[in-house]
């Protein structure tokens, strides 16, 4: 499917979107590969807390990232590898969260896909999910009132399961209230955990319940990136454009357990087999190369040289310090006046 | 002129407006309807655009203000009633809190808790939370006794890079009068000694002040100096005051009107056993409400928390010990 053009030259807006959608599949496969190798350092006993993988789940993901650009605000969420490097993160951020290191933007104290620089736009989840999308209205309505919003927006992701808490309802239909430049980006993998949607949810498509937060509605085959690309940007455009908050819904698969701990024995082998359970990535290498944007030799050494990247970027943080607790402050206040001295941890 | 506590509220919430562009209001009915309370009233008008209705959604309220704080802005977020606090908790707790020690960036939000009980208040618009909050490591609980405080303290409150639950207290809001505004005020962190004694000393905070100092009276006539020290703030908690009154009276009773079970009250015995146990000539009491909900019918509610009457019985058993 070709792009709606973005100028009045036809053949421009068609390099236009090879371009897009060959940086778009490049940080699907970086944050594949990064996520093998998390996953093997996993199984070597190397990270401390789990392992969360975005597999089947690279070609929404890239695709929001690649949509977004500085100065807005990305609330990714536990399957985002691919998002969060094409909206800038460094993948040494990433391995220095799920390793611990001090050097790392969580210092040690929060780890994996907690992680994230607030000030740079990009929001350090809480595990507590739906709890992102009010502090991405919170942002958008102090730029609207600060007078600088131009034309950012911000965009907030969430699994299917999110979808079910009151975090999640109490965020859209606030910022349906405001009206602000928000893109719910919402991927339906069909399992929460080990909950299949039918014990999640009761509507036929989550998509529906756009109308009702005043929302516009998009739903998306999230397993193919060029649907997924022109989805997404048509939906970044709209909010953009001040026409008001986007939601868009992506039937996929995750092609994965819940954590690399979960065998994911629970998921239907029907739904393996359907079109829902292509792998998003291999399909976009089948585009590529049809279309002859890529070879299969330039797929090739793209892939090696990601690899070879990521091998070094892991040895780099893996010769890091450990953090030393006796260096750490153990105060949780700014303000350093405020710190309690005598909180009962110590003796007196 | 005559001040109330609420309206020292409003004062304090008008001055920060004007003093400070990164200050606004979100809450529930705080615009044109000037608040459930009318801690907002005029501020609307006043100044357009910063004074913003909230749908009923505390959690979005909360999370809103956090994002808000992470572009430059200082909001300041009233809860209805401290009561709903609860279903915001989440964002208050978890995010607020953990905000600043996760990734370094500060998180100035005060958030009013109109607290405590009143008449008829029941079991929903009556608590008090102080508590919860300031178990959780990252956030400042203000608890302001005077009209002198509510105004200087919600100030200081507004200016600091962290999180701060300001519980007011809704029974002071009407009852509390002061003749003009305060121009300066002790430090945040500091506690204050409502009134000095030799005999025992009174540890509390909010409302339960003003009862405390009647019963101190009635104290007085049985021939005993009672001295009552104001917390201020629960957290941090100034144990360097109450240890150095406790070691001018050798006798502790703590007061709140929250429930009893690991409460501030809890805390603060706790401290001066660890801290100051030789100092102490009788073992430290506490009087805390009952712990039941808060009933509705006034006689039942007088009874629930503690008044002048029952403090003073606990004063004078203490005493004789
Ligand atoms: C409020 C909340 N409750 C429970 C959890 C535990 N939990 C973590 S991930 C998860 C499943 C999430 O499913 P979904 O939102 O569909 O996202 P997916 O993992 O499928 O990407 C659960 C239950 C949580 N993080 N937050």
């Amino acid at each position: 499917m070709l792009p709606t053009a973005v100028s009045n030259d036809p053949l421009a807006g068609v390099a236009e979107f090879r371009d897009q959608f060959i940086r778009a599949y490049r940080f699907m496969l970086h944050a594949r590969l990064l996520d093998e190798r998390l996953a093997s350092l996993y199984r070597s006993g190397k990270i401390f807390g789990g392992v969360f993988l975005g597999r089947g789940q690279e070609a929404l993901s890239a695709g929001l990232g690649v949509c977004l650009r500085q100065g807005d605000v990305f609330a990714p969420l536990i399957r985002d590898a691919a998002g969060r490097l094409a909206f800038g993160e460094h993948m040494i951020d990433s391995i220095r969260t799920y390793l611990g290191s001090p050097l790392g933007p969580m210092r040690s104290r929060d780890g994996n896909v907690h992680r994230g620089r607030p000030k740079e736009g990009l929001l350090p989840m809480i595990s507590h999910l739906g709890a992102m999308i009010s502090v991405v209205n919170g942002m958008l309505m102090a730029r609207r009132m600060q007078k600088r919003l131009g034309t950012s927006v911000g965009a907030a992701c969430l699994g299917e399961g999110g979808t079910s808490t009151g975090a999640f309802h109490e965020a859209l239909n606030q910022a349906g209230v405001e009206r602000l430049p928000l893109v719910m980006v919402i991927a339906n993998n069909q399992y929460a955990y080990s909950t299949p949607t039918n014990r999640q949810f009761a509507c036929d498509n989550l998509v529906e319940r756009a109308a009702g937060y005043g929302f516009d509605g998009h739903t998306v085959d999230g397993t193919d990136l060029g649907e997924c690309l022109e989805t997404l940007q048509k939906a970044v455009d709209n909010a953009r454009s001040g026409r008001g908050p986007q939601m868009i819904v992506a039937p996929l698969l995750r092609l994965c357990g819940h954590g690399e701990h979960d065998d994911s024995s629970y998921i239907d082998p029907r739904l393996k087999q359907s079109e829902l359970g292509r792998d998003c990535l291999e399909i976009a290498e089948q585009r590529l190369v049809a279309e002859g944007w890529l070879s299969g030799e330039e797929i090739g050494r793209s892939r090696s040289e990601l690899l070879a990247a990521i091998d070094e970027t892991i040895s780099t943080v893996q010769r890091e310090s450990a953090p030393n607790a006796s260096a750490e402050s153990w105060q949780a206040l700014s303000t350093v006046s405020l710190r309690d001295m005598s909180s009962g941890t110590e003796m007196a | 002129m005559s001040i109330t506590y609420l309206d020292a509220i409003r004062e304090a919430q008008d001055r920060a407006l004007k003093d400070d562009p990164r200050v606004f209001i979100y809450g529930q009915d705080v615009g044109a309807f000037g608040g459930a309370f009318k801690a907002t009233k005029n501020l609307a008008a006043k100044y357009p655009g910063r004074v913003i209705d909230a749908p009923i959604s505390e959690d979005a309220m909360v999370g809103a203000a956090i994002g808000a704080a992470i572009e430059g802005m200082r909001p300041i977020i009233e809860m209805q009633f401290a009561d709903f606090s609860t279903v915001g908790f989440n964002q208050m707790v978890n995010h607020a809190a953990t905000l600043y020690w996760r990734t370094g960036v500060p998180c100035p939000i005060t958030i009013r808790l109109p607290s405590g009980g009143t008449s008829g208040g029941g079991p929903f618009h009556s608590q008090s939370l102080e508590t919860i909050y300031a178990h959780f490591p990252g956030i400042v609980v203000m608890t302001p006794a005077t009209v002198e405080d509510a105004y200087g303290m919600l100030l200081s409150a507004v200016a600091i890079d962290d999180p701060v639950i300001f519980c007011e207290h809704k029974y002071l809001y009407y009852h509390l009068k002061a003749s003009s505004l305060p121009t300066e005020s002790l430090p945040i962190g500091k506690a204050r000694i409502a009134r000095q004694g030799r005999d025992l000393t009174v540890v509390t905070y909010s409302a339960m002040v003003h009862e405390c100092l009647a019963a101190a009276e009635v104290a007085r006539d049985e021939g005993y100096e009672v001295e009552i020290v104001d917390l201020r703030t629960i957290k941090p908690l100034d144990t360097d005051t109450v240890v150095a009154s406790v070691a001018r009276t050798g006798r502790l009773l703590c007061v709140g009107e929250a429930w009893p079970w690991g409460g501030v009250s809890a805390e603060v015995i706790a401290r001066v056993t660890a801290e100051a146990f030789d100092l102490l000539d009788a073992p430290p009491q506490r009087l805390n409400a009952k712990d039941t909900p808060v009933p509705y019918h006034p006689n039942l509610w007088a009874a629930h928390r503690p008044t002048a009457q029952s403090v003073a019985q606990s004063m004078l058993r203490l005493l004789r010990l």
